[in-house]
């Protein structure tokens, strides 16, 4: 799980966290009493209908404003470590 | 500016003692109280907040203001741009004090998850001040700021309000813009202020409430907090749900003063009937699953690329991603984010979230069912008074417990607000007032008729 959310897990923090998340798991298995069978889901509780505007164009963050924060750049793009390892 | 000054001496004092800021703005204070100065002498574009202080959250955003939420992910983070709420206070001409401490994310109810250091109760700095809005709470409790700005997703605002002993409100759901919100649980934060007065938090709702199309959640419906303020609660009935009477971990000194206040609503003219809300006790682990599951994957854009930290150590992308989140995450935001990514996985879905879901159904219809035999809801903000410092860090489930009055407010999208009710143990007891959805207005009434009871005035 630590892997999938890519949280980089220290290997002696793996059963520190497994024991918690068990006992918070344990807790939260008490919703299987309840019977949902006729129930919708709420993903959303307040009922707000679509709304649509006119598809125009207006200003947007200027180039330079949204890289300001990024740790590496150039020429206008944000510069990331290499996605493959390179052959050995 | 000589309220400027009066707030800056109080931080000066207060501050080596609570910790509720994280970084002050004092130049940008000072240039706003001059603005608000040359306001006054022009009799130019006066509101009621024009030139008053407030402590800002670490999770909403200020233009060009360091904004972290509490987290080393976003150290040295500088918002290219402004949230709503923060600039419609801008606007008025509000002072802004600086940025208060809060649990990471807001993941947490005591601000001991802060990934800077803990905020401590002004009432007793051995004790936490709740949270995860503690350093708003305690900077109006300490009296350095007038007011604060907080954000609520299970109790974020009406917990460390009833923990530090100030006035705290939790809107409806889409009645102010998320917008620049760094965002916890989409499907349940919601911005709303701290004060010292019930008076004031209507003001300050009034001013941060409303449309904006840069929500798509933010609702097109008039804001009126302030006219029906002053009716009292004669011929209201209150709706007392014996649930959140009997809550498990409650502190009889909580209940005594609540109970106590209660009276004091029907000495006010306020009919009290029982009301029930019978899915309550299945409240916190529903919470547990959504709220987690929307963080995992709001904090999925946390990744060193495009802003805050990045782990410089690393040999691919992959190893960035690791090594960034590892060195930026607390153990709390990295608990959530497991729950949340273990809820949404292929297989337990339908067993977890959309179970979740369902039974978020069911509380909110437990209030609509409620809500048809009573005006309003009042209980406690809190089943406990602020505990010490360190009490609760080593078991999350005792620390979630905390949540476990407010969370359902969040979980049906209701405004509710927490009102000092006097102490238990020589600390701020906090009685909560829940309202439907959209009467916002009501809350604040009721919690205006008790204030106003409570002190003879």
């Amino acid at each position: 799980m630590a892997m999938l959310a890519r949280l980089g897990l220290e290997p002696g923090e793996e059963d520190f966290y497994a024991d918690q998340l068990s006992a918070i798991l344990a807790h939260i298995d008490r919703l299987r009493e309840v019977d949902t069978d006729a129930i919708e889901p709420t993903a959303q509780v307040v009922q707000v209908g679509s709304r649509l505007r006119e598809d125009l164009p207006e200003p947007s963050l200027p180039q330079e404003r949204a890289l300001a924060n990024a740790p590496e750049t150039k020429d206008g793009f944000f510069v990331v470590k290499a996605i493959q390892e390179s052959e050995p | 500016m000589e309220l400027l000054e009066d707030r800056l001496g109080v931080i000066e004092r207060e501050e080596p003692r609570i910790h509720a800021f994280l970084r002050l703005s004092e130049e940008l204070a000072r240039a706003q109280a001059e603005e608000a100065d040359r306001r006054f002498s022009s009799d130019a574009q006066v509101g009621p907040l024009t030139g008053i202080p407030v402590a800002i959250k670490d999770v909403l955003c200020v233009e060009d203001v360091e904004t972290t939420a509490g987290s080393q992910i976003l150290r040295g983070f500088r918002p290219p741009y402004e949230s709503t709420a923060v600039a419609r206070l801008r606007a008025q001409g509000a002072v802004f004090l600086g940025m208060t401490n809060c649990d990471e994310f807001a993941m947490g109810s005591s601000t001991e998850n802060s990934g800077y250091f803990p905020t401590r109760n002004p009432h007793d700095p051995s004790r936490v001040p709740g949270g995860s809005s503690g350093g708003s709470a305690a900077a109006v409790a300490a009296g350095e700021a007038v007011f604060g700005l907080g954000t609520d997703t299970g109790g974020s605002i009406r917990q460390p309000a009833a923990l530090c002993g100030v006035v705290g409100m939790k809107p409806t759901y889409g009645r102010v813009s998320r917008y620049g919100l760094i965002a916890f649980a989409s499907s349940l934060d919601q911005i709303g202020p701290f004060t010292r007065t019930v008076d004031d938090a209507a003001l300050v709702l009034q001013a941060i409430a409303g449309w904006d199309r840069r929500d798509a959640t933010s609702v097109d419906r008039p804001v009126d907090m302030l006219s029906s303020l002053e009716r009292g609660v004669e011929g209201l009935r209150l709706g007392l749900p014996r649930e959140y009477f009997e809550a498990e971990g409650m502190e009889p000194g909580v209940r005594a003063a609540v109970e106590r206040a209660v009276l004091t609503l029907e000495r006010a003219g306020a009919e009290l009937v029982d009301v029930r809300l019978p899915h309550t006790d299945y409240g916190l682990a529903a919470y547990y699953i959504i709220a987690p599951a929307e963080a995992s994957s709001n904090l999925a854009r946390f990744d060193g690329v495009r802003y805050g930290a990045r782990a410089e150590s690393a040999g691919n992308l992959l190893e960035t991603y690791l090594q960034t989140r590892r060195g930026g995450f607390g153990p709390e935001v990295r608990r959530r984010i497991m729950l949340g990514t273990y809820a949404l996985s292929a297989g337990y879905y339908d067993a977890y979230y959309l179970k979740a879901q369902k039974v978020r159904t069911l509380i909110a219809q437990d209030f609509e069912r409620a809500f048809e035999s009573c005006d309003a809801i009042v209980s406690a903000t809190s089943p406990v008074v602020a505990f010490p410092i360190g009490a609760k860090v080593a078991d999350p489930l005792a620390m979630y417990v905390c949540d476990v009055l407010t969370l359902g407010g969040n979980l049906a999208g209701l405004p509710g607000v927490s009102i000092p009710c006097g102490t238990s143990e020589g600390l701020p007891v906090g009685l909560q007032v829940l309202a439907p959805q959209w009467a916002d207005g009501m809350a604040l009434r009721v919690a205006r008729a008790y204030e106003a009871a409570s002190n003879g005035s």
